[in-house]
């Protein structure tokens, strides 16, 4: 049923560090290798080797620049999967019953063999977290890799989505959100973890933490903090150098 | 919005259909036998056209039947199960009064107010749309029950209601477009808000997540087309609205002109609706900086 469930047991989500990542991609990897090979339809490219590649991806980093005037451009990296929203719109509109709301954790999934992929759901979702497989025609979304987070078949320190469980640079962490004491609820509050386009009232689970300020190297119009380093060593030559010079002077 | 010809012709074609059919309900004109058969044929014709050409665009239209399950929150679901009653219930009322020449009016009645009610639940599947500011504005319902009702009066030669319509339609159509220029800014979204950075200065987009195009860009983030958007707009206004309703107020009325109006109207009608879809700015588009 497509209604949304009142409250869940669990708000499984993820924290993103914005400070942090690096923009490698690892991440896209992993969860387009992980998802395309296990649970559900294959994560489908098409013209794969040609001149106009596209394809299925559950995750997917953008990379922003920040400016302010007079002071140094920031590069952001920006990934972006599913939120697993609490007011999930995506689940309200779809008339088939396959998308769904799990009241035990809150993971929003898609049941593909319901799914008429007749793409509503992705156009209710203001964050691009749905897309519709080319090749399967069904609708394609991150699961919070729900077929390792409580898989008895992998190692314990593999139970975590295959986003985190790669990310070299430790960006992204994954946890119970209804729990105020998980690490994942601690780190939010101690970052200002915030809501992406919160005026849309989706009340998204997943929180991303806020580049830290950068220190303002900015002084005196020099903004070279190395350059009193690289000045010349030497200011006056000596030697035959030295002779040369004073003899050129001469000239 | 990716202007996709199937939901075009799907909501345009289907509009017009139960539109007629609302007429038709009403005993509008006043038909039986063999000349009402033709009437219904029409209406059913591009009701179920319609309805058929919506289905072109499903991933997986063989599961298309379990979309009639979900009517308690989903527009597109109760879109599916009124439009079926509503065929159902004017089937009956038409087969009455084909063959057996019997009219039950209060059944006529109810085929009527579904018809209303289908189109109302065609355009919520839009207006009930956030992501689209364009969309989510009260004209949308309004445009979409008055398109029916104005070619419904046209189809069904009920010209002095036609001209009535089709004046308040026009009108409605300018303000749902002057309104819409505004509305994706009235709702505040930004590349700031959409990524939460708008602290730490003015963002913009360094580089893509992929080098190509994909299923988001292709049907959310459609930017080509909309050059001609003004002049598309005078084109669509003059089709639907100014030169049916000069015809009918000054020229002399009859099968060729009511006809001329009716196939004006239609492609002010495509066009307008071609707009509908071209012009609608997703808010995922923020986070590809572009609109």
């Amino acid at each position: 049923m497509t209604a949304l469930p009142q409250t869940t047991a669990k708000k499984l989500g993820l924290v993103i560090d914005l400070d942090i990542c690096v923009g490698c991609h690892a991440c896209v990897i992993n969860c387009k290798e992980w998802n395309t090979s296990n649970y559900g339809a294959p994560l489908s490219d098409q013209d794969a080797y040609g001149a106009n590649p596209s394809g299925t991806f559950l995750n997917r980093i953008h990379t922003y620049e920040v400016k302010q005037p007079q002071k140094p451009a920031q590069t952001v990296h920006f990934p972006k999967s599913c939120l697993h929203c609490e007011d999930a719109p995506c689940v309200t509109v779809c008339p088939t019953g396959a998308s769904y709301k799990r009241s035990e954790d809150g993971i929003v999934l898609v049941n593909e063999s319901d799914c008429i992929g007749c793409g509503l759901c992705a156009w209710a979702c203001p964050y691009g977290a749905r897309e519709l497989d080319a090749a399967e025609g069904v609708m394609k979304k991150c699961t919070l890799c729900v077929d390792r987070i409580y898989n008895e078949n992998i190692p314990e320190i593999d139970r975590e989505p295959a986003c985190v469980r790669t990310c070299p640079a430790n960006a992204r962490h994954f946890g119970d959100f209804a729990d105020p004491e998980s690490d994942v609820s601690q780190m939010s509050a101690a970052r200002g973890g915030m809501e992406l386009m919160p005026e849309q009232g989706t009340k998204p689970v997943n929180r991303y933490l806020p580049p830290r300020p950068k220190a303002d190297i900015h002084t005196d119009g020099d903004i070279n903090i190395l350059a009193p380093f690289l000045e010349p060593v030497a200011d006056t030559p000596k030697g035959l150098l030295g002779w040369l010079d004073k003899a050129l002077e001469a000239l | 919005m990716h202007p996709a010809a199937s939901v075009i012709i799907f909501t345009s074609l289907s509009g017009l259909g139960f539109g007629l059919l609302f007429f038709l309900g009403l005993d509008r004109p006043v038909v039986s036998g063999w000349v009402a058969f033709t009437f219904f044929l029409i209406a059913y014709a591009l009701a179920v056209g319609g309805l058929l050409a919506s289905t072109f665009h499903l991933g997986n239209p063989q599961r298309a039947m379990k979309a009639f399950s979900q009517w308690r929150t989903s527009w597109l679901s109760r879109e599916g199960v009124v439009s079926v009653a509503t065929l159902l219930v004017m089937g009956l009322y038409a087969a009455l009064l084909i063959f057996a020449d019997i009219r039950i009016a209060p059944l006529g009645w109810l085929g009527s107010a579904l018809c209303i009610a289908t189109v109302y639940c065609t355009s919520m599947i839009y207006g009930q749309l956030k992501t689209v500011p364009r969309w989510n504005m009260s004209t949308t319902p309004a445009l979409f029950i008055l398109y029916s009702l104005a070619g419904g009066a046209l189809l069904s030669a009920q010209l002095p209601f036609a001209l009535f319509a089709i004046v308040i339609l026009t009108a409605i159509q300018i303000l749902s477009w002057a309104r819409g220029d505004m509305s994706f800014s009235q709702a505040g979204h930004t590349i700031e808000t959409a990524t939460g950075l708008g602290a730490l200065g003015k963002v913009r987009l360094l580089e893509a997540p992929h080098s190509g195009e994909n299923y988001l860009t292709r049907e959310m983030v459609h930017v080509i087309g909309r050059k001609h958007g003004q002049k598309l707009r005078v084109i669509a206004t003059l089709c639907l609205g100014i030169i049916p309703v000069a015809m009918l107020l000054f020229f002399p009325v009859n099968h060729f002109s009511v006809v001329l109006i009716i196939i004006l109207h239609v492609i002010g009608l495509f066009v307008s609706r071609w707009l509908f879809f071209a012009e609608a700015e997703h808010v995922v588009g923020l986070y590809y900086d572009k609109r």
